[in-house]
């Protein structure tokens, strides 16, 4: 790891105006950044540590929930309330990172957390448009199991790797950032870009941008929601594919349904086409498998990633059917 | 002991000084002789205090120190391992402010004023923590490299109330490989504190 400058600011406008300057990072948990930077892949001169900063509150109420950007992942997942009213929040933390890494990572690095795609860790594989554009993608023609199978282009097929993300896209959570102009909110499904030509690019934050806080809708009645989470191993792994469901059931129907999965497109992947094919659908595994088979649709597997195709539906049935038992 | 003895742990270390001398007059002759290498950073050393066991410890520090490399290139406190140093193998857990975390994650800087414990400070008073004594009495290690990470780990997971089943015990310790695969062995000195046995 090299060296850099350490800030410390306790205001929100001191702590922009720190990062004013060329290499600056912010740093909140630290525990996705220090393994960038122990590998190169990151090389700030200066970081602006966030830690003293008043964005570790959260409350949960009538008008939803409002998380701050500083809340600790371990914190949220133990909250009564949130486990009562945004459960698929609470099943996302838990599945994600090891208790340790809970205990220090926090909801807004959580989001900007980086890829897992290991041509993009690794700086000894030399092409990789995600962190030197122009130099070429060296997981489309390499190994690409782990990689994602929609949203992807010529340039990128990177996976995002948060579990919360997810879970945030089915519930149309809105990510509040501020600049020295003030602040705005985005709707999560409209944070994350697509890597098109210019996959370094992730997000629609701008420099000069913080994220301040997490906003979430209250929870519709007689609404549930889910997270599944299939990985390679039990526990302390990525998502080959996940699940978010947040479904609303009336008279043994599905009423309206939100779904995202996670591990198979380069951002967060809302489902919009299953969503209306569910819409009024028996809750009998042959009436979801029918919904849930348009899971994939546009979907672009490659050599060794083709097995997510038909695990997304699977997935996503199972899912359906835990969350409306 | 005879005086020509050394403990294991002044060879090592006296070894890995030797070692790192001749390595760093490697990197510097071949630096000098590679044009273009960028120049190793330099940066404004950090004073501060850390509060490890209950002593305060005043030390200057690069920014990029970890809090494990404080604890053991500093303060000497070499129980606490250095792993895969990306938080992934749980070998160098501590509990800061009470709570277990990845001490390579950790910036030293980052940890002026909190309350830290490495597996030096979890006996007390000459008594082994419970933990300690129950991976002791069920043999819950083989190489040993990984155990006080196991055991901070562990021993906040009992403190935390969520060992609950077995199934609960191996989903919260899961932060923590052990590549011996003492795992059953782990999972047994856990229930048996639970119990309190």
């Amino acid at each position: 790891m090299e060296n850099f400058t350490l800030a410390s600011p306790t205001t929100i406008e001191a702590a922009l105006a720190a990062a004013q300057q060329a290499d600056a990072k912010f740093i909140a948990g630290g525990t996705d950044l220090l393994q960038l930077m122990k590998d190169h892949v990151e090389r700030p001169q200066r970081l602006v540590d966030l830690e003293g900063l008043p964005l570790d509150k959260f409350s949960i109420g009538e008008d939803g929930a409002r998380i701050g950007a500083l809340v600790r992942m371990s914190d949220l997942a133990d909250d009564a309330d949130l486990r009562r009213h945004y459960p698929v929040i609470a099943e996302a933390l838990l599945a994600s990172a090891s208790p340790q890494v809970r205990n220090m990572a926090t909801i807004g690095g959580n989001l900007l957390q980086r890829t897992r795609c290991g041509y993009f860790r690794d700086v000894g594989f030399t092409a990789c448009n995600k962190r030197h554009p122009g130099s070429g993608c060296g997981a489309i023609l390499g190994v690409n199991r782990l990689h994602a199978v929609l949203g992807g282009s010529d340039y990128c097929i990177a996976t995002h790797a948060s579990d919360l993300a997810v879970a945030l896209a089915a519930l149309d959570a809105r990510i509040e950032v501020q600049d020295s102009d003030g602040t705005r909110k985005i709707p999560i499904n409209e944070f994350y870009l697509l890597p098109g030509d210019t996959p370094d690019r992730e997000t629609t934050l701008t420099l000069g941008e913080i994220i301040t806080a997490v906003h979430v809708p209250p929870p519709a009645n007689s609404e549930r929601s889910l997270y599944l989470k299939l990985r390679d191993r039990a526990s302390f792994e990525f998502a080959l594919v996940s699940a978010a469901v947040v479904v609303a059931v009336e008279d043994g129907r599905i009423r309206a349904a939100r779904v995202a999965m996670g591990g198979v497109g380069t951002r967060p992947w809302r489902l919009p086409a299953v969503e209306t094919a569910l819409a009024g659908a028996a809750l009998t595994r042959e009436a979801l498998m029918d919904a849930t088979a348009h899971a994939a649709e546009g979907a672009r597997p490659l050599n060794d990633n083709r097995f997510k195709i038909p695990l997304m539906q699977r997935a996503l049935t199972r899912a359906l059917l835990t969350a409306t038992a | 002991m005879s005086e020509f003895e050394l403990s294991r742990r002044r060879f090592i270390g006296a070894s890995a000084a030797a070692g790192g001398l001749a390595t760093a007059a490697k990197v510097g002759s071949a630096a000098a002789a590679t044009s273009g290498t960028p120049p190793m950073r330099t940066a404004e050393m950090v004073d501060l205090t850390l509060q490890v066991n209950g002593r305060r410890h005043a030390l200057t520090v690069e920014p990029r120190t970890t809090l494990l490399d404080a604890l053991r290139e500093e303060l000497r406190l070499t129980g606490t391992k250095k792993g895969c140093d990306r938080g992934s193998c749980g070998a160098c857990t501590v509990h800061v402010d009470g709570r277990r975390v990845n001490s390579c994650l950790a910036l030293a800087a980052r940890c002026q004023d909190k309350a830290i414990t490495t597996i030096e400070g979890l006996a007390e008073n000459g008594e082994l923590h419970p933990m300690q004594a129950a991976f002791l009495a069920h043999d819950g290690l083989q190489c040993g490299y990984c155990t006080p990470g196991q055991i901070m780990s562990a021993a906040a997971l009992v403190e935390e109330g969520r060992a609950v089943s077995d199934a609960a015990i191996r989903e919260w310790m899961s932060g923590n490989i052990c590549r011996c695969g003492a795992y059953p062995h782990i999972l047994a000195a856990i229930k048996d504190v639970v119990q309190g046995g």
